[in-house]
């Protein structure tokens, strides 16, 4: 069983840091939700205000390093111009799906839709993050604050599941590979 | 009604003193991530316009413009955040219409990002 290194990279920009975004934006929502409903004002421990604080601070954490290592790790090689005359396109993604116009629209749509519209998502959680631990406990005194930050949670929930659709889409029709290869298990002899 | 000075009544009700913390840091924070997010879009579409605005995009090559229109967007979010942040975090403001203003700008961002509408300029 083998990987090689640039595969090893996509799957932590998307499985590892992308996936987990996606996992963790919705317990956003229901837990903004919760913590500020009108059964839960009373005695409700400062632990929960700080847990809720550093929660989306990791989150914001992932965001960003999921939007730096595709944009600076992984877009360089997807994006890399296919040497002249190269006869076989599988290390030039982009030149790969542009060859087949029934592959063209996975990058004119979805890698260029994909490409900025996930950086929607570190704004928008990091800010959350902030307003969450800044106002605390006195959020509950500011009902348009918290609607607004549900509806960036919310933004960012679709401007991600957008960008990991078309990531897995685009690394299904055109996979990022080369690089060293890394051998994860040795197989058994048949 | 200016936006510094006006009182956000649903925000206000029912407080029982006036301790709490106004809501001007919270709406900089929203406003400002509403003007980063639409300058993603924004930046995106008059690099794919303007030969000169790509090329002056170019900040990291083996990336190409994405790294200057994303780097350019992210420190406008942040110098729109620390502006308002500045004027506003001691103040209680009209958060209504600003999550307006916000949201039509988030809107917006996701919708130009989308290449068939950025195509429509």
């Amino acid at each position: 069983m083998e990987i090689t290194t640039r595969s090893l990279w996509t799957l932590v920009h998307g499985m590892g840091f992308g996936a987990l975004y996606l996992l963790a934006c919705s317990g956003a929502i229901v837990l903004l939700y919760l913590r500020f409903s009108t059964e839960a004002q009373t005695n409700v421990p400062p632990r929960r205000d700080r847990f809720l604080g550093a929660y989306l601070t990791a989150m914001a954490a992932l965001a960003w390093l999921t939007v730096l290592s595709g944009t600076y790790i992984i877009y360089p090689w997807y994006r890399a111009p296919a040497s002249v005359g190269a006869a076989q396109l599988a290390g030039f993604p982009r030149a790969l799906l542009l060859s087949n116009p029934a592959t063209r629209a996975w990058h004119s749509i979805g890698m260029e839709w994909k490409e900025h519209v996930a950086w929607l998502v570190p704004i928008a959680i990091t800010m959350a993050a902030v307003i969450v631990i800044k106002y605390g406990r006195d959020l509950r005194f500011h009902p348009q604050l918290r609607s607004a930050l549900q509806v960036f949670l919310v933004t960012s929930l679709v401007a991600a599941g957008i960008a990991g659709f078309f990531g897995a889409m685009l690394n299904k029709n055109a996979p990022v590979e080369g690089g060293q290869t890394v051998y994860l298990v040795q197989g058994e002899k048949p | 009604m200016s936006l510094q000075t006006a009182i956000a009544q649903e925000d206000t009700a029912a407080i029982p003193n006036s301790t709490i913390i106004p809501n001007g840091s919270g709406a900089a924070a929203i406003l400002s991530a509403g003007i980063g997010s639409f300058a993603v879009a924004l930046f995106s579409i008059l690099a794919d316009k303007s030969v000169y605005v790509k090329n002056l995009s170019v900040f990291y090559k083996p990336t190409g413009p994405l790294s200057g229109v994303t780097t350019a967007a992210i420190l406008l979010w942040l110098a729109a955040w620390a502006t308002l942040e500045w004027r506003w975090r001691k103040q209680t403001v009209a958060l209504a219409r600003i999550n307006i203003i916000a949201f039509a700008l988030l809107s917006l961002s996701l919708l130009l990002t989308f290449p068939p509408a950025t195509d429509l300029f």
